[in-house]
This record gives C-alpha cells, structure tokens and sequence, in this order.
C-alpha cells in the first residue's frame, strides 16, 4: 500500500493549490505574482481587498465546509457501518439548516452572533441523535436512509412554509441560500465563528477514531474486543453533529460531499474507517474548493449556488454507490 | 492464573428468564464445551458470564472482580470474546482483521507497535493464515474467514476464550480445524469455553460439558458423567445410543 503514504500529503498539497488558484481565478483574473504579493501584503489595496476579503475566505469556506461533511461522512459510515451514510443523505444537514433558518426567522440572531452556528448544530445533533437511537433498534440502512427521507421531507416542508410566512423578499432569498447551500461573500469573520465547533467536532471524532476500525467485525463482537459501544455512539454522534452543524451555519445544506469523498479514499487505506477519516476530510474539501471555482467561472444570470453543484455531482454518485452494494451486507 | 466464576446468576429480559441460577467456573486449561437446544439460553449465559448483560441476581466473577464492574478494555485483555460470527462490514485484509483483536491494547491499525504486531503475527501463525494475510476479506471462504475470526480473539493473548458457535455452518474438515486451533490455545495454557452444537465434536474435544435447557444448567461434568441416552433425550428431544465416546442418533422423539 505504497499509494496511502501519500495519499494524505498529496492531498493536503493538492487542497492548498486549489486554494491558491481559487485566488487567482474570478471575474478579474489575477496573475500568481500579484496573488502572492497580496498575501505577504505588500501588493495595492484593490488586489489585497479581492485576495483578503472575497476570494480567500470564500475558498477556506469551501475547504472547511467540505472536510467537516468528508470527515462527518467518513465517521457516520464507521459508525454505522454502511457505505451510504452521510449527513444530507441522512437529514442531517436538512435538520440543521431548518434550526438555523428558525433562528433567522424569528429574530433571534440579532440577541448574539452565536445564536447561528448554535442552532445550526442543535439541529444537527438532534437529527443524529435520532438516527443513532433508530440504528440502535435495527441493523437496516434502508430504515436509516428512509428516517433520513422523513427527516429531510420535514425539514423542507418546515422551511416551505417558514419561506411561505416570510415577511419580505430579503429574508426569503436569505432562506433560499440556506437552502439550496452557497459560500458566497463569506468573511473570516464568519469562518472564526464556526471554526471553533468544527474543530471540536473534528477532534471528538479524530479521538476515537480507532473504535469506528473495530466495528467493522459488528457490534457485538467490537464489543469483545474491548470497545465501549455506548460512549462510541455518543462520541461519534456529537462529533459529527458539531462538524456538520457548524459547516451547515457557515453555508447551508451542501449534500453528497461526505459519500463522495470516503468512498474514493477506503480503498486507498485498506477500508479501514479510522485511516480513511483525514483522506476524506481533505478530499471533500478539495471537491467543495473546486467545485466551488467551476460555480465562480460559470456566468449565468444569478450565481450558481455550491450546495445545488455538490448535488448535481453527487447524487449520481449516491445512486452509482448504492448500485454497487450487495444485499448480503443488510 | 485467572479463574471465572459464575455463581448463582439470573439474567432478565424485562420479565421474561433468559438464565436462572446458573453457576460455573472456567480455569486456564481447560476447553469447556456448552451444549443445548436452540433458545435454551446459552449466548445469554455467555453474556452475562462476561459482564455485557448485568444479572438481576448472582454474580459473575473473575478472580473475585465483578465482570459488570470491568471496563470495556480489562474485559477484553481478560476474556477474549468470540460472538456468533457475522459478516465484516468492509472488505480489510486478514492482518488488519486479526489487528482488531489488539483494540484492548491500544492497538491503532496501519501502525502496530511491536508487541501488538508479534501477536497478531503469532495469531496468524497459529491460525495457519500467513498466505492469506494480504488477502481481502471478502475473497476468503466461509471456513477462511472462521479462522480470521478465531485469529483475532487470539490476538488479544487473554487468558480465556469464550466463543459462540465458532463452527456454525463450516464443513466437517473445517469444524475439525476451528476445534484444535482451540485445542492448541487450551495447549498453550488458556482456558475456553465454547458454544457447539455437535455432540461427536464435544466428544472429541472437550475436557468438560455444560448442559443447558429452559434457561438452567442441568449438569456439569466429563463426557462419560454428563452423556446418557437420557439427557440427549431430556435436553434435545431425540433417540440416541451411547457407547463410550460414540453417539448415535436415530432422530426426533
């Protein structure tokens, strides 16, 4: 297995390249040397205004939103053993997203800059924690990705009719982002905002990393080799709660990253779920940076959103994945 | 020397008896083999005998340290535990399946430390798995993959063995083979206790038998102790034969 060692530097390499270049492409395109001068600042202000405030927030928006799906992803489908968990497939984002519209709705943003990302991530874990309580009862994905179904279903009908009731045009294009999920205009403002929920998350998980490796043998037997299923769940379900509820605060709904990314990675480490969870986070990530240039480069009438992208590409890959699946492993 | 005792215990399934007053003990060297009906409570016993269901009364013990009260990971270091095999999530390679069994020890895969990868390296060995230790799991046979599992509950180096019908659905050759790999660990100064439901396999194998039905132990003992016509007849339900080691069955009462 020659290709994981690299597998994880190539793709750091890689992410801060698509980063870079995400600087230089745009409406007005920059050259490298001018990119680079205004990241040591020492360029004119117009070039440092496009790199600091637009540009390379948006791209480290992009990156940060795709490695907390990859990672949450990567982590869901430890958990629950199955290729095709992931939190927009599960609802998970859905949920998080109709919390976080709720607040905007009703106001309650304006009490304190926190109360975004903290209903965000309420949603979330309120989404996973159900989830986990369902596949504790029963070993099927299909009844996971079903509740998933209900989930999201719910989620969207809330939000319809919260857009339905929304008192102006303004707050509803608000809520048409949340939605539809876009890293458009963000600031490092916002980023600081959620990165700190995102790292935690990522730790949580990163931590018990090893655990998600032996529930592969099944429950009962990572039991026996000595594994705290309780605390796992627990633990995974709040780290992935954390990282997706603060990536769905930084940009909406954005569905599929987190099924593409590990699915790509497994084979590369041996299919083991704790080796595959920085790969992931770091190639969901990159997906999300590039995707997110080809949203920036594409001219149409009004902006192409992420989230609308990620789905478009990753959907079929969903179907593609679950095609692929034996019904043995139910 | 790690002994475990059970004594007296009664698991609860809400109001319904899985196991009632149940006792036993499992020392190093000896391969106990728990015999009995389907749904006569066995994997309940082997639950509660390791602390995973706690018991409404009685209490399981090893070396007077109550099992429920045991971590996860001193559990496991103690009793290495084989349950019911199911099937593996992900299609890993052999060695990092066996790798598994080192999770007590702290064990990370893909960057065993030396210890953990002499184990799993003695599991493959004892478990004659070194040409498919590269090998996915998903392309191994049913009797392959049994002895992946064993490898890996041997991995962990405890000093009991409990296992759950360890040769369910494997052709004779290989219920052959799983049996003396488990005779070998008993060889090499553990202790197991295994779930089987070939009476000609306790025979060949055992050191001791378990007897269970409806919930209770009925006898504990050798083979020439516990193995008459009758208890075939009271603990399964069929005609049989007994002549020294040799049973024969001539089917449902």
């Amino acid at each position: 297995m020659k290709a994981a060692r690299y597998l994880t530097p190539g793709l750091l390499l890689a992410s801060v390249l698509a980063i870079f270049a995400a600087c230089l492409l745009g409406s007005t395109p920059l050259s490298p040397d001018r990119v680079l001068s205004a990241f040591f600042g020492v360029a004119d202000a117009g070039d440092q205004l496009v790199v600091w405030s637009i540009r390379l927030p948006r791209a480290l928006a992009a990156f940060l939103v795709g490695a907390a799906l990859g990672l949450s992803g990567a982590a869901l489908q430890g958990l629950l053993r199955n290729p095709l968990a992931e939190p927009g497939v599960l609802g998970v984002s859905a949920t998080a997203s109709l919390a976080a519209t709720f607040a905007l709705y009703y106001g309650l943003v304006s009490f304190s800059s926190w109360v975004l990302p903290i209903a965000a991530i309420l949603g979330a874990l309120a989404a996973t924690a159900l989830l986990t309580l369902a596949a504790i009862r029963t070993q099927s994905i299909v009844t996971l990705i079903l509740i998933g179904v209900g989930l999201s279903s719910f989620a969207g009908a809330a939000m319809s009719l919260v857009m339905n009731l929304a008192p102006n045009p303004f707050s509803l294009s608000d809520m048409i982002n949340w939605m539809l999920g876009s890293v458009a205009n963000r600031s490092f403002g916002e980023i600081t905002l959620v990165l700190p929920f995102m790292i935690a998350g990522a730790a949580i998980l990163y931590l018990t990393r090893n655990g998600l490796s032996v529930l592969t043998l099944g429950e009962e037997a990572a039991i026996g080799v000595g594994l705290n299923l309780r605390q796992q769940r627990i633990l995974t379900v709040l780290g992935a709660g954390l990282a997706t509820g603060a990536s769905v605060a930084l940009a909406g709904a954005i569905g599929f990253v987190g099924i593409v990314a590990p699915h790509i990675v497994r084979p590369f480490v041996g299919y083991d779920p704790a080796r595959s969870l920085i790969p992931s986070a770091l190639l969901a990530g990159l997906i999300l940076v590039l995707a997110d240039i080809g949203v920036r480069l594409v001219h149409t009438d009004n902006e192409l959103k992420l989230g609308v992208v990620a789905a478009l590409i990753g959907a079929p890959a969903f179907v593609w994945i679950a095609m692929q699946r034996r019904t043995t492993h139910d | 020397m790690t002994e475990l005792a059970v004594s007296d215990m009664t698991l609860m399934a809400k109001t319904i008896a899985l196991v009632e007053a149940a006792s036993f003990r499992l020392a190093p060297g000896e391969l106990v083999v728990l015999l009995g009906p389907n749904g006569a409570g066995k994997t309940s016993l082997l639950r509660g005998a390791l602390g995973l269901q706690k018991p409404a009364s009685g209490v399981a013990a090893l070396d007077g340290v109550n099992t429920s009260a045991l971590s996860a990971m001193q559990r496991a270091r103690n009793l290495a535990y084989l349950p019911q095999i199911r099937p593996l999530a992900w299609p890993n390679r052999v060695r990092d399946v066996v790798a598994l069994g080192r999770f007590s020890h702290g064990a990370a895969l893909g960057r065993l430390k030396g210890a953990d990868a002499d184990a799993v390296e003695r599991a493959i060995i004892a478990c004659d798995l070194v040409r498919f230790a590269a090998r996915r799991t998903d392309t191994l046979s049913g009797g392959e993959l049994a002895r992946v599992h064993c490898a890996r509950a041997f991995a962990a180096e405890a000093p009991l063995f409990i296992a759950d019908e360890p040769t369910a659905a494997l052709d004779p050759r290989h219920q052959f083979r799983i049996m003396d790999l488990i005779r070998d660990y008993v060889g090499r100064g553990g202790g197991a206790l295994v779930v089987l439901h070939d009476i000609h396999l306790a025979a060949r194998y055992a050191t001791r038998l378990i007897w269970m039905k409806d919930k209770r132990i009925l006898a504990d003992g050798s083979f020439a102790e516990t193995v008459t016509a009758d208890r075939l007849e009271t603990v399964y339900g069929v005609k049989a034969r007994v002549n020294g080691l040799t049973v024969e069955m001539d089917g449902a009462l």
